[in-house]
């Protein structure tokens, strides 16, 4: 199986990180999901690589996105992968 | 709380109000030590038994801080469970949690026969609880029943309260 082009680094059971794995279910996006801690404290991994400590936040490797905030990265998602999108 | 729908969960057909909530035996873990318990001999008296995802998750430390809060376990037996192993437990409750004991069912059959397994996104081979409180009566009679039906979502502490005060009255 091919590596998922999308990474989002999630917190279980966090609302606005279910927000974006409904979004990606709708595009059929495939993605790899990759559990932090709920202390902002113990989450270095996601300000690695998104220059913040919040999540949910994605890595797009297709196009070189990357994005915090779960509204920019449902309008992210849908306007690069949804109908009329690029 | 949030502007865009919240995820709901599938109907279940859980453990529920009138029913006698199913005996089970794992290790029951409290600040102390762990050892195989059945909950038929664990439960004298009325009882929170609460249910909720693994220990780390926040949903479980907010659990254990409204019973802190609430001081639940000054007035019943409050009595955990979650897939979490019973050093995961011992760590919760060296932090919150006071008085209470947690079953480790790591396998997620109890949590199975109760009606609440959740297969969670991303975790794959994992069955996660869904957050339940179920109030038993000394004879394991469920007197109140809550279960999650979003994800997430928190038990109304208030009611819980109110089934409290009635049962202990």
């Amino acid at each position: 199986m091919s590596e998922p082009q999308i990474t989002l680094y999630r917190l279980q059971a966090c609302p606005f990180c279910e927000r974006v794995v409904r979004t990606l279910d709708e595009l059929d996006l495939s993605y790899r999901s990759r559990y932090v801690e709920p202390m902002h404290s113990e989450r270095n991994v996601v300000k690695r690589v998104s220059g913040a400590r919040s999540v949910p936040a994605i890595v797009d490797r297709e196009t070189g996105v990357t994005m915090s905030e779960s509204a920019n990265i449902v309008e992210y998602l849908n306007g690069t992968y949804g109908e009329g999108g690029a | 709380m949030v502007d865009f729908d919240v995820v709901s969960l599938p109907e279940t057909d859980h453990v529920a109000e009138g029913d006698t909530a199913p005996d089970f035996t794992r290790p029951l873990v409290s600040d102390e030590y762990w050892e195989d318990r059945a909950l038929a001999d664990v439960v004298d008296g009325p009882t929170l038994l609460l249910f909720h995802p693994m220990d780390g998750a926040f949903q479980g430390t907010y659990l254990y801080n409204t019973v802190d809060d609430h001081g639940w376990s000054d007035d019943v037996d409050v009595l955990g469970v979650s897939i979490s192993t019973p050093y995961a437990h011992k760590r919760l409750l060296a932090d919150r949690g006071d008085g209470v004991r947690i079953f480790s069912d790591p396998g997620a059959g109890v949590i199975e026969e109760y009606g609440l397994a959740h297969d969670i996104d991303g975790m794959t081979g994992v069955t996660e609880s869904r957050p339940a409180v179920l109030l038993l009566d000394a004879d394991r009679t469920v007197e109140h029943a809550w279960v999650a039906s979003e994800h997430p979502e928190f038990p109304d502490a208030e009611a819980i309260d109110d089934a409290v005060a009635d049962l202990v009255d």
